[in-house]
């Protein structure tokens, strides 16, 4: 896992090895200001050896100066190597992210892949920190005590020798006891956050059942239980503080006991004897300090594993096999016996041996049940899928052989599931075309029917988007979507299912000036309703992911049962 | 997302949280309003209180022992050869005895702290959230989701660490600090005098360091936020992003915003990091200065050699709780702003209610009269209580009117107009428009979600107004577009229309709304589990489960906004059935775009622009040509 993420720390080399080299620095120094206090009690004081006094409080202070230099220059260090560790690591998660095909996002949910970006990488970046320094810092500090207070009295360290294992033990008890207890505390906290995301959303429904008092008692049904399993992890942890004292308590009491027998017997000096229990301090408090890191790179692992798996993921999609100079050269579309499935499973194939061919420029209507396939179909010409057998070809080639953003560019493709960003309406719009023009856009608008409403706006081409596009209606957002596909100028338009929430008198208009604007360029519109693909070329009735007829208006409603079924389905009523 | 219903031109707050102050406003008000939440736990906190005192004490009085302990028990008997140890034992055992009470004590105050904080931070959460469920739904329309959410995750967690861990650290550090000032005042108060000029000058370097610290905190909270809205952005959009070959753009976006977090994130660190250091080798020269300028004393006869051994060794326990308490101190200080901003919702205006008149079950006596039942009855009356305290039933027919009615969302665009139509018992009412006509703001007006700025709506002859909320919602149900489902199994997410429901009966209100075939190919049936408001299911299939929802309420009167949007024609023509069944015998609203599901209303109601422009049924509307016959012969101008 470190192996995995250590090169991101590029280019804070420099700083990720300082950090560790001045916490060390910085540790040699600190251990020698204990000793120098003592001889400040035990000589100067002692003897009244003020100039003696003077001397060494000098030292002192030159020393701490210098300590506070390298502890500087440490967190320093420490603070650019992680934040720049944490900002290559997200760099690469976001380009990596780029990279994924549509299958890959349907893999790891969006809101998992959100959280990995930013929680998890701040984890990360966290026990990074602890790590080159406070990792470094605790053992080493353990080391040098721990040979000081030999240094000072060997038959003393028996105490400490003794101690330190049997605190280390303790804690790595409550540690290991404890964690299973917090893993189980999450999953209820996980639970209780997911019962208020739910909530959040859906408070219309809940007030229109008059349901609040039923949420509120579930709400806190769900809380009593993350108390108690809280209460069950913090039991054990609140251990921690008493027994550090007690460790901390009982070397003292033994160096007492030892130390003022090897006093009485002239082995040690009595300054000796506090520094001595300073030592210890110092050594237990570096063991409670290693504990600490510990647990939290233990939790934190969590996190550092879902990054690597994201890192990990393999990109199915890729230019490869392209053409750099292959151009998409005109709008025609062949599939050649094609298969697709989502699990890339033979026995659980979305689509069936789908064979057709539109020619460059005509309009197709798809139309089908809910789940009969029909986004499914569009998303292979795009290549956003790759089939699982036949070819798709566009422009008379394989669509594997263009480039990723080539083929992209030339078939454009509104979504059903459609968003805007932040941002101005002009700024959504230049995603289909960074250098679109004014008059450009304003063309685009109109065939989207989108100008009439941009112009009404505060600021027309120039009114902010909220993130997601709240603040413009379901249609007008779909007919901003459109615009957007316009603005590619395209050789392939897609609409699926893109004027749904667009009244059908609009929806008429978009379409008479599809057909008007964009002669040339093959439209294919998926849509439940049958009045927006009625004139089309072409009818491609879907079924349970199979072609169930091809043709045109008048011909399915001659031959075909789906479509009649759809056809007076929407008709009834009328004389 | 319900779109078409957000009014487009409301002011949206939205980013609130981000830039948020990490400063709290009213210490002393916060702090006494989180002890407020500890009411129950006073015996519990009043022990923990004390044993800390004992504890820091025990700390402080164990070092203080040290000095006798080497001073009387130890030196005299250097180089001796008959040393009697019985009194250097006896002061051991009682040090032992102080330090072991010092450990019962801090063991007391941690575990009894562990129910105290958890107990309260679940007190805290269930007024919250209770506050949240109570909301307006203007409120909620007018705060984003993440928004509320952050308060039950960052703040709530804030506050948790630090009522688990600050409070007992700070009392702690205060009393170890106060304890030992004592002890070094009695010892020497010229040197105190010294300790207190250096104190100034520690405490004016954590001011420094950490207003330098704080403002890059407040740097870096902006810069993560504006980043991580990028990526919640970007990453949700990814797929748009494809489409659109905007890897390239995004990804320069990205940089920019990652690399300014990066350097104030930088910032803050350093300061975090340096803090502890310089603070613990400030103590360190503050010790030498104490030293030199103690032994000077000495030198003029102002002090004696053995004070100022013992003095020293408090100069080195004084600074280590203050180091710990300005480690804390950011942390108690964002905790506190955090708690502002959970008693801020628990303190909005929750949804009044001055309606009186209550929904109940009733039934004809032999007389014929309408008298009240305790049963389920199907039959409904709305139960006023007159002067002389007599109960005076109205039977619940289904009859609503809008007289003359205004409406705006933000006080400036009336969203409706001059708003006039009833619909008679039983009667299906079309309301029929473009997007923002507003068609989904009557229905949030006869639910009163939001009530009317003039004019007045009467059901059943009664003004809502006069409506108990809860009862006037009662006796409507609604089918919204964006179905949301709640986690559970499929059972309990339709019996959520009326939770008395049994089992037979939702089966039976699944049938009535065609969802029964779906459901019984799901892996458990009824009892599948749905996950993540429903992401297995498709769109379709929740709104069917939305239906039966609606089916299983059994209300007089049904609300369907876009109910069948997302089904395609013929799986809708399937329904239908059941929702004419449904139907039957109802008053139903409903709003729609397919016009072929509209065509059967007793009247059909065009809306434009806020205002009624035509009214009629079907075939009245066509025959008039207007608005309405455009758009129907729209649908069909090829056929």
């Amino acid at each position: 896992m470190i192996k995995k993420l250590l090169p991101y720390i590029g280019e804070y080399k420099k700083q990720a090895i300082l950090s560790p080299v001045t916490v060390i620095i910085e540790v040699i120094i600190e251990v020698f200001i204990p000793f120098l206090m003592a001889k400040i009690i035990d000589v100067g004081i002692k003897n009244g050896d003020i100039p003696y006094m003077f001397k060494i409080g000098g030292v002192m202070i030159v020393l701490a100066l210098m300590s506070m230099t390298f502890s500087a220059l440490a967190g320093r260090f420490a603070a650019v190597a992680a934040t720049g560790f944490a900002s290559n690591l997200r760099k690469k998660l976001f380009y990596k992210v780029s990279e994924f095909s549509f299958a890959n996002l349907d893999r790891i949910p969006t809101a998992s892949l959100i959280t990995r970006l930013t929680t998890d990488v701040t984890n990360t970046q966290m026990s990074f920190m602890l790590i080159i320094r406070i990792l470094v810092r605790a053992p080493f500090m353990m080391i040098m005590a721990t040979s000081m207070a030999i240094a000072i009295n060997a038959r003393l360290s028996i105490v400490f020798l003794t101690s330190v294992p049997i605190l280390a033990a303790a804690m790595t008890l409550i540690i290991l006891l404890a964690f299973p207890r917090f893993k189980q505390m999450l999953t209820r906290y996980d639970k209780l956050n997911s019962l208020v995301q739910e909530n959040l959303q859906a408070i219309r429904v809940v007030k229109a059942f008059v349901r609040e008092d039923h949420e509120i008692s579930k709400f806190s049904q769900a809380a009593k239980e993350l108390r108690n399993y809280q209460q069950k992890a913090e039991k054990l942890v609140a251990l921690n503080m008493p027994l550090m004292s007690l460790a901390i308590y009982a070397c003292i009491m033994a160096i007492c006991w030892r130390g003022g027998n090897l006093i009485i017997a002239g082995g040690m000096q009595t300054g000796e004897l506090f520094s001595f229990i300073s030592y210890v301090i110092q050594i237990l408090m570096a063991l409670v300090m290693i504990s600490m890191v510990l647990v939290n790179i233990v939790l934190s692992k969590a996190s550092a594993e879902r990054i690597i798996e994201v890192l990990d993921e393999k990109i199915d999609i890729t230019d490869e096999e392209a053409d750099a100079s292959l151009q998409v050269e005109d709008g025609s579309i062949i599939m050649d016996n094609v298969s697709f499935s989502y699990s890339k499973n033979p026995d659980n194939l979305t689509l069936q041996n789908i064979s057709l061919t539109i020619n460059s420029g005509e309009t197709v209507g798809i139309i089908g049940g809910t789940g009969s396939a029909k986004t499914t179909l569009v998303q292979l010409i795009p290549r956003l899928y790759d089939v699982y057998s036949g070819t798709v070809k566009v422009g008379g080639h394989d669509v594997r052989n263009y480039q990723l953003t080539t083929l992209r560019n030339a078939c454009s493709m509104v979504l059903q599931k459609n968003l805007l960003f932040s941002g101005t309406i002009r700024d959504n719009l230049r995603w289909g075309n960074p250098h679109a023009t004014e008059e450009q856009m304003k063309a685009a608008c109109q065939t989207a029917c989108a100008d009439e409403f941009i112009q009404k706006f505060e600021g027309g081409y120039d009114y902010l988007i909220e993130q997601g596009g709240v603040n413009v209606s379901g249609g007008q957002r779909q007919r901003l979507c459109i615009a957007r596909a316009l603005l590619k100028n395209p050789k392939i338009i897609i609409l699926d299912d893109s004027t749904s929430a667009v009244d059908v008198a609009t929806d008429t208009k978009i379409r008479n000036a599809l057909r008007k604007e964009l002669k040339a360029t093959t439209k294919i519109i998926i849509a439940q309703r049958l009045s927006s693909i009625i004139e089309a070329d072409k009818i491609i009735v879907m079924n349970e992911g199979q072609i169930n007829d091809i043709g045109t208006h008048e011909q399915l409603l001659a031959r075909n049962e789906i479509y009649k079924d759809i056809y007076f389905s929407q008709q009834k009523g009328v004389s | 997302m319900s779109n078409d219903k957000k009014p487009t031109n409301m002011g949206r707050p939205g980013m609130h949280a981000l830039g948020k102050k990490e400063k709290p406003r009213d210490i002393k008000k916060t702090l006494k309003r989180i002890f407020s939440y500890t009411n129950e736990y006073k015996f519990r906190l009043t022990v923990i209180f004390f044993a800390v005192i004992v504890y820091a004490s025990a700390g402080v009085a164990g070092t203080y022992m040290l000095k006798p302990l080497i001073n009387n028990y130890i030196v005299p008997f250097i180089g001796k050869s008959d040393t009697d140890l019985s009194g250097f034992i006896t002061m051991l055992l009682l040090m032992a005895a102080v330090y072991l009470l010092g450990v019962i004590a801090i063991l007391t105050a941690t575990r009894l702290m562990v129910g105290v904080s958890t107990g309260t931070l679940l007190k805290i959460r269930l007024d919250l959230f209770a506050a949240m469920e109570k909301l307006p739904l203007k409120y909620h329309d007018n705060h984003t989701q993440g928004e509320l959410m952050s308060r039950f995750t960052n703040d709530v967690d804030a506050l948790r660490d630090m009522i688990s861990q600050g409070i007992i650290q700070l009392i702690n550090a205060g009393l170890t600090v106060i304890s030992i000032f004592i002890v070094m005042l009695v010892l020497s108060p010229v040197l105190t005098a010294l300790m207190l000029v250096m104190l100034l000058i520690m405490i004016q370097i954590i001011k420094f360091i950490g207003k330098r610290s704080r403002n890059y905190f407040v740097k870096q909270q902006n810069a993560l936020g504006k980043l991580n809205g990028y990526i919640e952005e970007i990453i949700e959009g990814q797929k748009v992003v494809k489409v659109f070959c905007y890897e390239q753009n995004s990804k320069e976006s990205f940089n920019e915003r990652n690399e300014v977090l990066r350097k104030s994130a930088a910032g803050a660190y350093t300061f975090a990091n340096i803090l502890m250091p310089i603070m613990g080798n400030l103590s360190y020269i503050n010790f030498a200065i104490t030293a030199a300028i103690g032994g000077m004393l000495v030198v003029f006869g102002r002090l004696d050699i053995g004070t100022i051994g013992a003095y020293l060794q408090y100069t080195r326990s004084f600074s280590q709780p203050l180091t710990q308490a300005s480690g804390i101190f950011n942390a108690v200080l964002s905790a506190l702003a955090g708690a502002e901003r959970i008693f801020a919702v628990i303190d909005e205006e929750p949804e009044t209610d001055d309606g009186d008149i209550t929904l109940v079950n009733a039934e004809f006596d032999e007389a014929g009269q309408i008298t009240e039942s305790s049963c389920r009855t199907g039959l409904w009356a709305w139960k006023q209580i007159k002067e002389n305290n007599e109960a005076f039933l109205t039977p619940l027919r289904g009859d609503v009117r809008f007289i003359d009615a205004y409406f705006s969302y933000d006080g400036e665009h009336n969203v409706l107009k001059n708003i006039d139509l009833y619909a008679k018992p039983g009667q299906k009412i079309a309301l029929v428009g473009s997007t923002g006509a507003g068609k989904t703001t009557i229905t949030n007006l006869l639910t009163r979600f939001y009530d009317l700025d003039q004019g007045k709506i009467l059901y059943d002859g009664i003004n809502i107004k006069r409506i108990k909320k809860d009862d006037l919602r009662h006796s409507l149900a609604m089918v919204l577009q964006d179905t949301h489902l709640f986690t559970g199994t499929v059972m309990e997410n339709i019996r959520y229309g009326r939770l008395s429901a049994g089992d037979d009966e939702v089966i039976t209100a699944a049938r009535r709304a065609n969802a029964d075939f779906f459901i019984s190919h799901l892996p458990q049936g009824y009892q599948t589990v749905i996950t993540a408001d429903g992401a297995n299911l498709s769109q379709g299939q929740r709104q069917l489960l939305a239906i039966a929802r609606a089916a299983v309420a059994d209300p007089p009167v049904l609300i369907l906004d876009e109910a069948t949007s997302s089904i395609d024609t013929r799986t809708e023509a399937l329904i239908e059935q059941g929702m004419n069944d449904l139907m039957l015998g109802r008053t139903v609203f409903v709003i729609a775009h397919r016009l072929s599901t509209v065509r059967n209303a007793a009247a059909i109601i065009v809306l434009e622009n806020g205002q009624i422009i035509e009214r009629g049924s079907h075939n009245e509307l066509l025959a008039l040509q207007a608005r309405y016959y455009q758009l129907y012969t729209g649908m069909f101008e090829l056929t």
